[in-house]
């Protein structure tokens, strides 16, 4: 067997596994985000129908034949209870006019012809008609434009859905800023941090990068805990802060944006410092000496030698970190207040609370789409390992 | 010894590094010292200074039918995450090793991309996935779901431990007559042994910690210490979850102790053995 061959087959079982296991549920997720088909699923007959429908003629009556046929399938309660949702996002009333005329369709029999509108005046209404076949293609974009706080109007233009509705921009951006924050922070400390552990030696430098460490390997569920023990209101920081006397009352300093600030700094500070680290040891021990020996104070020796130098650690340390903060949930979902919440968890409440899988795989893509670019450009810039041992 | 001296302009800096220094490692360290002794008190409030010690709140869970099965499923679970994970990691890495298959470099991206992709977005695409394949709150189901995320720690650390093996020994092995699976088995394996172990132990660490995916595809009967951990968090704090955290931090910490003691041990075996020979 070829050495190739070899090669080849011992890399196959996990290009399998990850292509099985974490390639194809991302492809599902986008997927699902523009698939229009519950209300085909539940409504196969109409969805033929209407789709030579004109939209401004009333309801021919082929259409509503094919509809009443519909509603006498024996839909699986599930997917129609998905498909009469997908409605009544599309247009009010969807949501009691659906079962109220199954009800009377099913109660006339086959035999008897019926007239929609004489069972409840909605049916004359183009409005329901036209969200019918809205909600009629195989694939869609309502998602996508939902997960950005746009949609499609009756006549197929794109707007801006009503500003009550308005939420996902704001916690887009809101989660742009506090991974911005977060790397900021991170960045401001890290950067001195990883300075201070290049320029000494001994066991302060192993102090220094243990202190680095211990809580990267730490679980984070403990560490958030253990902030949020540390700052709540009778916790340890204000305590001493009172004993002190610097404080009368307590600092509200967790669910709030303080609280996830300094939770989020703490959990990432690690990823920032390491890559720094690893590019000032890189550096020749000589060259701020040198610096200094030809006359640079210790500022300018700084700006001119040792900034430039660190730079690419500094870059790729802010790119994992703003890169790892963006998809954050637990951290936020623990130590911050209604307002503090990342997209993520806008994604998790549409996955898990309301079954919306089309409207939790949009937002994921928005989160997925910045997340994979920036990996790619931290791939491209930076030599250091994702994970340090 | 290398790394960037700077130079000490004066005592003001110098108290100044010293300051930053002491505040940076406190603020690192202190979470983790600080919850330690709470897991002790007897009191039912999260507060120092501790009352009194005690066991109690060791007790209250082992009593709590929910966090000793949570314990259990977390052990099943990060065993078979971490087999998984370490047996087609390890492959993998093997091989990746001599850059012979096509688009290696493409492929190492892919491979350690579980580790940046957001856990919500995968977890919404896997509770779609088994919802479909009838893996949906089910063992198996979370244990590859986890294994997912350990894959890339896997990989890392047998990639390294491979890439510091030199090749003349392997080729003197050859050439004394082994056959490859002999090689194998005799040098590349046992040199590559650390990496794989430490490799394991990140793993086993992830499926331990990992929350975020279990959330989605675990039923009920799948919860995780680290998942009962975070529903605790939400509802109400009480020293039950101190003497969680500990849990969790001597169990993270014994594995890497015995990791790294056991590399350290290693080494100094060899150096012995050098010395004598």
């Amino acid at each position: 067997m070829s050495a190739r061959l070899k090669a080849v087959l011992l890399v196959l079982p996990l290009v399998a596994f990850l292509g099985l296991f974490f390639l194809w549920p991302l492809w599902m997720m986008v997927a699902t985000s523009v698939q229009g088909g519950t209300v085909r699923l539940a409504f196969p007959e109409t969805a033929a129908a209407i789709a030579t429908w004109d939209g401004v003629s009333p309801p021919p009556a082929p259409l509503q034949a094919a509809l009443l046929r519909d509603l006498r399938l024996d839909t699986p309660q599930e997917r129609f209870g998905d498909a009469v949702r997908t409605l009544n996002s599309q247009q009010a009333g969807f949501r009691t006019l659906l079962p109220r005329t199954v009800r009377a369709v099913r109660e006339a029999g086959e035999a008897e012809a019926l007239d929609l509108a004489a069972l409840d005046p909605r049916w004359s209404d183009q409005a329901y008609w036209l969200a019918l076949k809205r909600s009629m293609p195989a694939y869609t974009d309502a998602n996508l434009l939902a997960a950005v706080d746009l949609k499609r109007s009756d006549d197929g233009r794109i707007e801006p859905v009503p500003a009550d509705f308005a939420v996902n921009r704001v916690i887009m951006l809101r989660t742009f800023v506090i991974a911005a924050q977060v790397t900021l922070l991170c960045g401001l400390i890290g950067l001195p941090f990883a300075m201070l552990a290049a320029s000494v030696t001994g066991w302060k430098r192993n102090l220094l990068l243990v202190a680095v460490l211990l809580p990267l390997w730490t679980s984070l569920l403990v560490r958030t805990a253990a902030w949020l023990i540390l700052l709540q209101d009778t916790g340890l920081i204000n305590q001493t802060l009172r004993a002190l006397g610097l404080i009368d009352g307590p600092l509200s300093l967790i669910y709030n944006r303080t609280g996830v600030l300094i939770a989020m700094t703490h959990v990432l500070l690690p990823l920032m410092v390491l890559p720094i680290y690893a590019s000032l040891i890189a550096i020749p021990r000589n060259l701020m000496p040198a610096a200094a020996a030809l006359g640079a104070a210790p500022l300018q020796a700084f700006r001119h030698v040792l900034l430039p130098l660190a730079m690419p650690g500094l870059l790729s340390g802010s790119l994992l970190v703003f890169m790892v903060a963006l998809g954050y949930y637990i951290t936020p979902a623990l130590t911050g207040g209604a307002g503090d919440q990342m997209i993520s968890s806008v994604i998790a409440f549409y996955a898990t609370g309301t079954a919306n899988w089309g409207m939790a795989g949009a937002l994921g893509l928005f989160l997925l789409v910045p997340t994979t670019v920036l990996y790619i450009v931290y791939g491209r810039l930076s030599r250091t390992p994702l994970v340090q041992t | 010894m290398s790394g960037v001296s700077l130079r000490p302009a004066g005592t003001a800096f110098g108290a100044l590094r010293l300051a930053f220094g002491a505040l940076a490692v406190a603020f690192l360290l202190l979470p983790l010292v600080a919850i330690l002794p709470l897991a002790f008190t007897d009191s039912v409030f999260l507060v120092y200074p501790i009352s009194g010690p005690s066991m109690r709140w060791f007790g209250a869970l082992a009593e709590s039918q929910a966090w000793t099965r949570a314990i259990v499923n977390s052990l099943f679970i990060g065993t078979g995450a971490t087999i998984l994970s370490t047996v087609i990691g390890t492959l993998a890495a093997l091989g990746l090793r001599r850059e012979l298959v096509p688009f290696s470099g493409v492929l190492r991206s892919i491979f350690l991309l579980p580790m940046v992709v957001p856990a919500v977005v995968l977890g919404v695409g896997m509770q779609v996935l088994y919802a479909r394949m009838g893996l949906a709150s089910s063992y198996p189901g979370v244990i590859i779901a986890h294994a997912v995320l350990c894959v890339p720690f896997v990989l890392v650390n047998v990639a390294g431990a491979l890439a510091s093996i030199d090749p003349a020994l392997e080729r003197a092995a050859a050439s004394l007559g082994a056959p490859p699976v002999k090689v194998f088995r005799e040098v590349t394996l046992p040199l590559a042994l650390p990496g794989i172990l430490t490799g394991a132990v990140f793993a086993f660490a992830t499926s331990l910690d990992e929350v975020v995916i279990t959330l989605f595809v675990a039923g009920p009967n799948q919860t995780t210490l680290a998942r009962q951990m975070f529903s605790s968090l939400r509802e109400n704090i009480s020293p039950a979850i101190a003497a969680a955290a500990f849990i969790i931090m001597i169990l993270t910490f014994a594995l890497l102790l015995a990791v790294k003691g056991g590399a350290v041990l290693g080494a100094l075996r060899k150096r012995r053995e050098a010395k004598a020979g």
